[in-house]
Parts: structure tokens; C-alpha cells; sequence
């Protein structure tokens, strides 16, 4: 293919809009837990506030090159899943790269930060980071589970693993989206998007009051900054890959911040009403009713 | 596997120099106190060269301020209700995080065991400059009410630089809330630079934190 100096500035415009969204996204989902508590919360623009004073730290310590890489890997992990993403459905240039890949590439890239946080992090030598890598991927693999049977009962229906094909045979009307044609395998789905936004039920690995904070737990100043840029992103990339998924994708940049808005609503609205699950609980809950609803999906379309 | 003896008679045997033999087969020498911690001194980190620059920075270390979970006396009862619906100290940009990689302000909440000093020094030597410490009731300032206790220190300023005093024996979370605005002036006049102050004068801080502690068996600076 041709190299597109105008694709490529549509493409870093759209993580820039995917990036400052996610993090006004972030701030108004702690606002609305706050709510639920009780208290004020925070200010709207807190988020960009904490990523400017991570960034601006004076001091770092490194602990030697995984650790470096550590975040590296996983703010790879994150921009690229947004790489291979169709953003806006009949735009040629929203559609960023995803011409070149697959949902199995996509899937791929939804583990590939977490290995390399789990290196970077094991070699910052701190019990508790290997102890939260641990439990962080023993969850993130029962997650994939039923994700990936969704993801194949949609690729049997639609016979295709292309998102954007999916996607286009999704328009024309609501009742052309996932949600109405294949219930099931959305059900699944959704599920499995509860543990991979990492809120109440499932957010023991990341929580700071328990083993303190997990996997990050020596990363600090610059290290924290990328991180925190790669879950703003990640959280935006993950509702948009369940949103062309299930609910057909979105043809304006209204239609992503409405749909997007709502599935990452989902996990939070579930969060503040859930209490947390230990490792154990998650896991067994996750092989339970989601995995169920996975092969269901599977038998329905075979 | 052999152990060398230190003279120090404090001293931990995890931290001792040691053989050891590995999985496979190999001898080597383990010296954690040298293997695990840094001996580099710690740095004076000079401001942005671009006043405006530094005045921007400044305003975001001041409004976001994330604070050690490190309750060191009873004051620490206190730091529940700043954080919870009554007094929501997350409006004001204050967040708490349990890890002293991630943190910027150390609440010194009330009298200061020796033995809590030490752990004390550790974290605060940890957290990522510049750092700040509120020093919370009468006992941080002249002992308070345990000023002839045999197991407390009497003024904090001796161990590690203070950035704000809140007098009172416990101050009420309002108090609280008070030190962290003067707290937030104070580092937007570019005042908050105590860190700088704890490395330009090191040995001074050292040889007053050694008087103390009597079981030193940790390296001069923790990383």
C-alpha cells in the first residue's frame, strides 16, 4: 500500500479526539460514582491535571530495561488496537488502518499490553506486582473466553472476521445490529467487556486497597503518565470495538461519543451496584454464566 | 551456605552479606543491602528554566495532589472523613494512593514513634520529587503531649523538611483542609521546593535521623 500523508494525520487527529475523550469520559464516570456516594467528586479536568504532574515528576527510578518497556508495551498494546479500528462507518479516512487486519489481530492486541506490563513489572522486583500480574492474568484469560466465543459465533454468522464487513452488514436500522440478530453471543459479550474495563466486580487487581495497586505498583512519574494515557485510550478502543461489534457502529462522531458513552456506562453502572469480587469468585463467575452464554452462541449459529 | 557476620549486632539476617548456591550448581555472593538499594545520593533537581513554564507545572503539581495512606499516629482517624462525603477532600484535587512511588504528600498525622520513624524515612525517601509533608497535631511540632516520652521524637523537622505545621491536638479535618490550600499557595509561588532542601542538606538531616535510630540497618538513602 501507499504511504498517506493524509490518512496518517486523520489517524493520529482521531487518538488525539479518542485520547482527550476518554479521559473527560473517566472524570464524569468518577463523578457519577461519586454521586452514588454521596460526595461531590472530583473537578471535570482532573485527569488531564494528573497527567501533566505525572509527566512533569523531576525524579525516576529505573529498575532496568523490561521496566522501561513495561509501559511501552502496553501503550502499544492500546494504540494499536486503535490502529486497527474503524472508527466512523462510510468515512474513508476514519476507518484508520483496520483494512490491514482482522479480529484476530484486534484480540491479540487486547492481551499484548498486559504481557508486557506483566515483564516490565516482574522485573521491578516488588512481591505485590507479581502477585497482582498473577491474579491480573489468570482473570484476563477467563475474560477471553467467552469474548472469543462471541467473536466466533459472529464470524459464523456474518462469515467473515473482518470488523469492518461485520460492521457495514450491521447498517440500514437498528434492527440490523448484533444486539437484535444474535442476542446471545451479545450477552456474552458484554459480559465479558465487564472484566475487560476492570470496574467493581472485577477490579481487584488494580484496586488500591488491595495488595496495593498490583501490577503498577513501582511505576510511578513518567512510567504512571504512559500507563494512564494507555488506559484513557484503551477504555475509548474497547467500547468502540464492542460498539462495531454488537451495535452497529457508529456513522458520525456524535453517534461513537453517544454509543461509547453508554457501553462504558454499563461497566460502571454495574460497578457502583456490585460489590467486588475476589480472584477466585471472578474467575469461577466468569467460566460460569458468561461461558454458558458463549457456547450457546456457538450451538445456535453452527 | 555461610553467613558472614557484621558487627552491627542489629543486624538483619535478611540483609546479611551471603553465598549462595543456585539452581544450577553456581556459587555466587549475595549482598542485598548493595543488591537491592541504591547508594546514590539523592539530587537537587533545579526548576524549569522557563518561568512560565515552571509557573504551569507548579499549578498542576498544586492541584493534584496525591497522598501517602500512611497513617503514622492517631491522627490518622482523621483522614477518613477528609475523604468521604462530609468534607470530600477529592474536590480540591486530593486523592490518596498506597504506594509511596505514586504519592506527593506525606501527612505526618500526630506523634512519631522511633520505631515508625524509620519507616517514615524509608517512604518518604521513595516518593518521586518534589514531595511534600504536612505535619499534622502539637506532637509533630514540640512532642505535644508526649514531649518527655523515651520513645517518641519530639520535632519533626529535625528528620525530614516540613512544608506545613497544623497545630492542635487532633486538628479537625477542617484544619486539615486549611493546610492543604496553604499547602497549594505555597508550591504555586514556587515554594514547595523542600525536597531540594532535604538533598542539599543531607547529612545534616542523617546525622540527626542516626541519633535516633539506634538499629540503622538500612542503606544512607532508599530508594
Amino acid at each position: 500500500m501507499d504511504f498517506d500523508i493524509k490518512r496518517l494525520g486523520f489517524t493520529l487527529l482521531g487518538l488525539l479526539i479518542v485520547l482527550n475523550w476518554g479521559l473527560l469520559m473517566s472524570s464524569i464516570m468518577r463523578k457519577l460514582g461519586a454521586r452514588v456516594a454521596k460526595r461531590y467528586g472530583i473537578r471535570w479536568f482532573q485527569p488531564w491535571l494528573d497527567l501533566v504532574k505525572n509527566y512533569a515528576l523531576r525524579s525516576q527510578i529505573s529498575h532496568g530495561i523490561m521496566f522501561y518497556l513495561g509501559p511501552v508495551f502496553r501503550i502499544g498494546g492500546g494504540v494499536g488496537l486503535f490502529l486497527f479500528m474503524p472508527m466512523i462507518i462510510g468515512s474513508e479516512l476514519w476507518l484508520n488502518y483496520s483494512f490491514h487486519g482482522d479480529l484476530v489481530l484486534l484480540m491479540y492486541f487486547q492481551f499484548f499490553g498486559m504481557l508486557g506490563m506483566a515483564l516490565g513489572s516482574g522485573e521491578g522486583g516488588h512481591p505485590y506486582s507479581a502477585i497482582g500480574i498473577s491474579r491480573g492474568l489468570s482473570q484476563f484469560t477467563t475474560i477471553e473466553v467467552p469474548m472469543t466465543l462471541a467473536i466466533i459465533s459472529l464470524a459464523i454468522q456474518y462469515d467473515t472476521l473482518s470488523l469492518i464487513d461485520i460492521v457495514k452488514a450491521q447498517q440500514g436500522g437498528f434492527q440490523n445490529w448484533t444486539m437484535w440478530t444474535n442476542p446471545v453471543a451479545t450477552i456474552a459479550g458484554m459480559f465479558s467487556l465487564l472484566g475487560a474495563l476492570s470496574h467493581s466486580p472485577f477490579n481487584l487487581v488494580k484496586a488500591p486497597n488491595e495488595i496495593p495497586i498490583g501490577p503498577p505498583t513501582e511505576y510511578h512519574s513518567t512510567f504512571l503518565g504512559v500507563l494512564q494515557t494507555n488506559a484513557a485510550i484503551l477504555h475509548v478502543v474497547e467500547a468502540a470495538l464492542f460498539m462495531n461489534l454488537f451495535f452497529g457502529g457508529a456513522t458520525n462522531w456524535f453517534e461513537f461519543i453517544l454509543k461509547t458513552f453508554f457501553i462504558y456506562f454499563w461497566s460502571v453502572f454495574v460497578g457502583v451496584v456490585f460489590p467486588r469480587f475476589r480472584i477466585e469468585q471472578s474467575v469461577a463467575w466468569f467460566l460460569k454464566i458468561p461461558l454458558v452464554f458463549g457456547v450457546l452462541a456457538i450451538i445456535l449459529y453452527m | 551456605m555461610s553467613e558472614t557476620k557484621n558487627n552491627n549486632k542489629f543486624e538483619n539476617p535478611h540483609y546479611a552479606k551471603r553465598e549462595v548456591t543456585g539452581p544450577d550448581g553456581k556459587q555466587f555472593i549475595v549482598d542485598p543491602i548493595k543488591d537491592y538499594f541504591s547508594d546514590e545520593r539523592p539530587k537537587v533537581y533545579e526548576p524549569n528554566s522557563i518561568p512560565v513554564v515552571e509557573k504551569f507545572l507548579n499549578w498542576a503539581r498544586a492541584e493534584s495532589l496525591w497522598v501517602l495512606g500512611f497513617g503514622t499516629g492517631c491522627g490518622s482517624i482523621e483522614i477518613p472523613p477528609l475523604m468521604t462525603p462530609r468534607f470530600d477532600a477529592f474536590r480540591f484535587g486530593i486523592q490518596s494512593r498506597p504506594t509511596p512511588r505514586q504519592s506527593n504528600v506525606f501527612i505526618i498525622s500526630g506523634y512519631l514513634a522511633v520505631k515508625t520513624l524509620k519507616r517514615v524515612i524509608r517512604s518518604y525517601e521513595q516518593m518521586p520529587s518534589p514531595k511534600y509533608v504536612l505535619a499534622l497535631g502539637s506532637c509533630t511540632i514540640n512532642g505535644g503531649m508526649y514531649f518527655d516520652s523515651y520513645n517518641t521524637i519530639n520535632r519533626l523537622d529535625h528528620y525530614i523538611p516540613v512544608d506545613v505545621y497544623v497545630a492542635g491536638c487532633m486538628p479537625r479535618p477542617e484544619a486539615l483542609l486549611a493546610a492543604f490550600n496553604r499547602l497549594k499557595e505555597l508550591i504555586k509561588e514556587g515554594k514547595g521546593e523542600k525536597a531540594n532542601e532535604y538533598a542539599a542538606n543531607f547529612d545534616w538531616y542523617k546525622e540527626n535521623q542516626k541519633k535516633i535510630i539506634k538499629d540503622w540497618n538500612m542503606p544512607d538513602y532508599n530508594w
